[in-house]
């Protein structure tokens, strides 16, 4: 990506970037669309996201599932560290607290895999502001 | 591709559970199964919902169907009704308090509202090191929207418009500064970002750093477009070793595509950022101090005016906001000043981040509208304290800040509010206590905290908080008078009538705080020389209760300064004034007629 030149082409980037979203979304390949954050400020790194994160990456690559890994910054429910969001292809994300390696392979066996919730679920009580 | 079709979930939490939520949750499994559905439909307990006070709750997804007050009374209904024949029960679903409707999906929940994330809008959604998911959000349009289509003033008038107000603790208007600044002649000026966050329990700036670090530097571009500046200067404290990474991967991002650097988005105006780093002392919050530790003098306040917007950095006017002011000004100018002024309370726009620490179940990080009240934080959003103790102060504001009581559960936090209660909103960290806290020793702890961060720089500070200090610690040893609680009253007044800057200002707030809503504690710990919290462990007494001992003499043989007198075979007696507190009595006595007061 060059430079961004104008209000169009800022535009352009995000229009590229949510159609790519929504081809994730959209695509016949049900496989494709599992989409992981994880939580990685400083209170998620010490308790251990980042190995969990690698774990995710790691694991989905060997057990040949297709699935988007990304990280973010804090969600908020620091108590519950290392925190995870899991959205499944058309489904509402489930937000995992406590995930050290061993939760995150009973998350892939048991959630990604089967539809099958494990223990450490939070709910989610907040909004954000809608995009324009 | 997933085998279960329904979830039950149901609440597991500590207000829940207390409420048979796992008596509930074994009976839905058993009934689940005893029905064959437990290959489609799943059974599970989770976290808290927030709702503890109409819990136990239970959410069948993924119609998103929200039961409160369910007991295990109706977990046969629930499976009969619900899951098999897809009917749900009125009778058990949320009651609108306002229209009094039946809320069957939970997203229409009002209580979904209680948290309103602006200023964390993108924490934990995107990731903080790839810019094409912050611009992906409507990152940089705001800027955009400012260079190419308002005038610096009408982005000033639009920020004075919106109501807000700055975040670091002061609550100055942030358009009105942004005026002041602007107005002030100059060839060089300043944008300065306050990252120094540094009270004790907060974490709020370097979460927002941390988890969106362009909503902060679009945000100092647009302020500099607006005062006439083409150099922002971020202070943070060089142990927020991964604030400072994200900060500056976002900054060479934002360099690469043209949004920082000569000539941003083709306009002619130019604008970059660099870092500085502060060493972790408290006082350099303070915005003069901040701004002479950037120049590598001594961190320490002077006195405004001038006020840097006049005369800051090297002289120069220089416009100070702090992280979270930062983080709204995108959304404002993207949504619109009266979008973002019809959120809050009459003087107070927005919503306010707070790092919620304490005795409360949720430890964590909140974004909640303006004017909610001290209640919904605590019991909904934080899931109540902890071990179903009894709540007993919160203190917003930190060291400066002052604690609020049960009677302030229900008004309303904005700055406003805060300040007549003794209070302030400071930074946003909130530290919850529970009967297990001993308010004199919560004094002594923020003293403690002020006096080693003191700057030394003025008398009132640097030998008044010490005198503070020394007299709560007096309390705590069982050694006070009622004179000394005079003298702690005293003392704060003129400290903070006589300190030069805002620490030392606001420093005897804990004091005259806890003074004023726990009078009865303060008496407590010089009258009779009693803790009820049992913390002051100077204050504990030994008793031997006369009905239960038997006259062995074994605490009598066993304590080293000879403290209990008695006859064989006669009731022994402990002498409070020689005993110290050493516990052989409690431990020897085989009669259980020692015990702690
Ligand atoms: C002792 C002391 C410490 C302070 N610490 C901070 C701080 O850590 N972060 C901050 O933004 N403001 C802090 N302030 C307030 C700043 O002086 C200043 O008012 C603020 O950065 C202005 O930004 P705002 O208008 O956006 O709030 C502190 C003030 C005092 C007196
Ligand atoms: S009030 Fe305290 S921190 Fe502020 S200048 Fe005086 S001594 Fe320094
Ligand atoms: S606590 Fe120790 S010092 Fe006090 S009476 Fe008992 S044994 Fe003696
Ligand atoms: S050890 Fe207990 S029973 Fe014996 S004399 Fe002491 S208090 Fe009384
Ligand atoms: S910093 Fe990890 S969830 Fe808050
Ligand atoms: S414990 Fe169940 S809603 Fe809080």
């Amino acid at each position: 990506m060059g430079q961004v030149k104008s209000l169009a082409d800022l535009r352009k980037i995000k229009e590229d970037l949510q159609g790519k979203m929504s081809l994730r979304e959209n695509s016949n390949n049900p496989e494709s669309l599992v989409q992981i954050r994880v939580a990685m400020a400083t209170c998620g790194i010490a308790s251990g996201a980042k190995q969990v994160m690698e774990f995710f990456i790691e694991e989905f690559d060997k057990r040949n599932i297709q699935a988007v890994v990304t990280q973010t910054g804090c969600m908020g429910y620091c108590f519950a560290e290392p925190t995870i969001e899991v959205t499944l292809p058309g489904q509402a994300p489930v937000v995992f607290g406590y995930v050290d390696t061993k939760k995150a392979d009973d998350i892939i066996e048991k959630y990604v895999k089967n539809g099958e919730l494990v223990d450490g679920i939070i709910p989610v009580n907040y909004e954000t502001i809608e995009k324009k | 591709m997933s085998k279960y079709k329904m979830h039950v979930l149901v609440c597991g939490g500590t207000g829940c559970h207390a409420s048979e939520s796992d008596q509930l949750l074994e009976d839905l499994k058993t009934i689940v199964t005893e029905k064959g559905l437990d290959s489609e439909v799943q059974v599970i307990a989770t976290g808290c919902f927030g709702f503890c006070e109409k819990g136990p709750i239970v959410k069948i997804m993924p119609d998103n169907t929200f039961y409160t007050q369910v007991t295990p009374a109706d977990a046969r209904e629930i499976v009969d009704e619900h899951l098999i024949k897809g009917r749900k029960i009125n009778r058990l679903l949320y009651v609108d308090p306002e229209n009094q409707e039946h809320i069957a999906d939970s997203k229409h929940m009002g209580f979904y509202k209680k948290q309103l994330r602006i200023a964390l809008r993108n924490c934990g959604f995107i990731d903080p090191e790839n810019i094409d998911e912050y611009i992906s959000r409507d990152g940089y349009e705001a800027l955009a929207k400012c260079l190419t289509e308002m005038t610096p003033q009408q982005v000033i008038d639009e920020m004075k418009k919106s109501g807000l107000r700055g975040r670091g603790g002061g609550g100055f208007s942030t358009g009105l500064k942004w005026e002041i600044t602007s107005k002030s002649v100059s060839d060089v000026k300043y944008v300065v970002c306050n990252a120094d966050e540094g009270d004790p329990g907060a974490f709020m700036d370097r979460s927002i750093l941390e988890g969106d670090p362009h909503s902060v530097i679009e945000a100092m571009a647009i302020c500099g477009y607006c005062i006439g500046s083409s150099i922002g200067l971020v202070y943070i404290r060089a142990e927020y070793p991964l604030a400072i990474d994200r900060l500056k991967t976002a900054i060479a991002q934002a360099r690469e595509y043209g949004l920082l650097g000569n000539n941003v988005l083709d306009t002619g105006f130019s604008f970059d950022l660099e870092l500085r780093y502060g060493a972790g002392a408290f006082v350099c919050g303070e915005e003069t101090a901040l701004i002479h530790s950037m120049e590598g003098l001594r961190g320490e306040p002077t006195v405004k005016p001038p006020f840097p917007s006049v005369s800051g950095y090297y002289g120069k006017p220089t416009n100070v906001n702090n992280v979270e002011t930062f983080a709204n000004v995108p959304v404002i100018i993207n949504k619109g000043a009266d979008w973002f002024a019809s959120i809050g309370s009459e003087n107070s726009k927005g919503t306010k981040v707070f790092a919620l620490a304490g005795k409360i179940n949720n430890v964590g990080l909140i974004e909640v509208p303006m004017g909610t009240t001290l209640r919904e934080v605590i019991y909904e959003i934080g899931g109540g304290i902890k071990d179903g103790k009894k709540f007993k102060a919160v203190q917003t504001g930190g060291p400066s800040g002052g604690c609020l009581t049960e009677k302030h559960l229900d008004s309303p936090i904005d700055y406003d509010n805060l300040i007549a209660a003794g209070s302030m909103m400071g930074s946003g960290g909130m530290i919850v206590m529970d009967e297990d806290d001993c308010m004199v020793s919560i004094a002594k702890f923020y003293l403690d905290f002020t006096v080693e961060e003191s700057c030394g720089k003025c008398a009132p500070c640097r030998i008044g908080n010490k005198r503070l200090y020394e007299i709560l610690d007096k309390l705590t040893q069982g050694k006070g008078t009622r004179e000394d609680i005079d003298s702690l009253r005293n003392l704060s007044y003129v400290i903070k009538d006589t300190a030069l800057c805002g620490l030392g200002q606001t420093s005897p707030n804990p004091v005259l705080s806890t003074i004023e809503n726990f009078w009865d504690e303060y008496l407590e710990h010089v009258d009779e020389k009693k803790c009820r919290s049992g913390q002051c462990k100077a204050l504990l007494q030994y008793i031997i209760e006369p009905e239960n001992c038997v006259g062995c003499t074994a605490c009598a043989r066993n304590c080293p300064v000879n403290a209990i007198s008695g006859e064989r075979k006669g009731v022994h007696i402990i002498d409070q004034a020689t005993c110290i507190k050493c516990g052989a009595c409690l431990e020897k006595c085989k009669f259980n007629a020692v015990f702690i007061k």
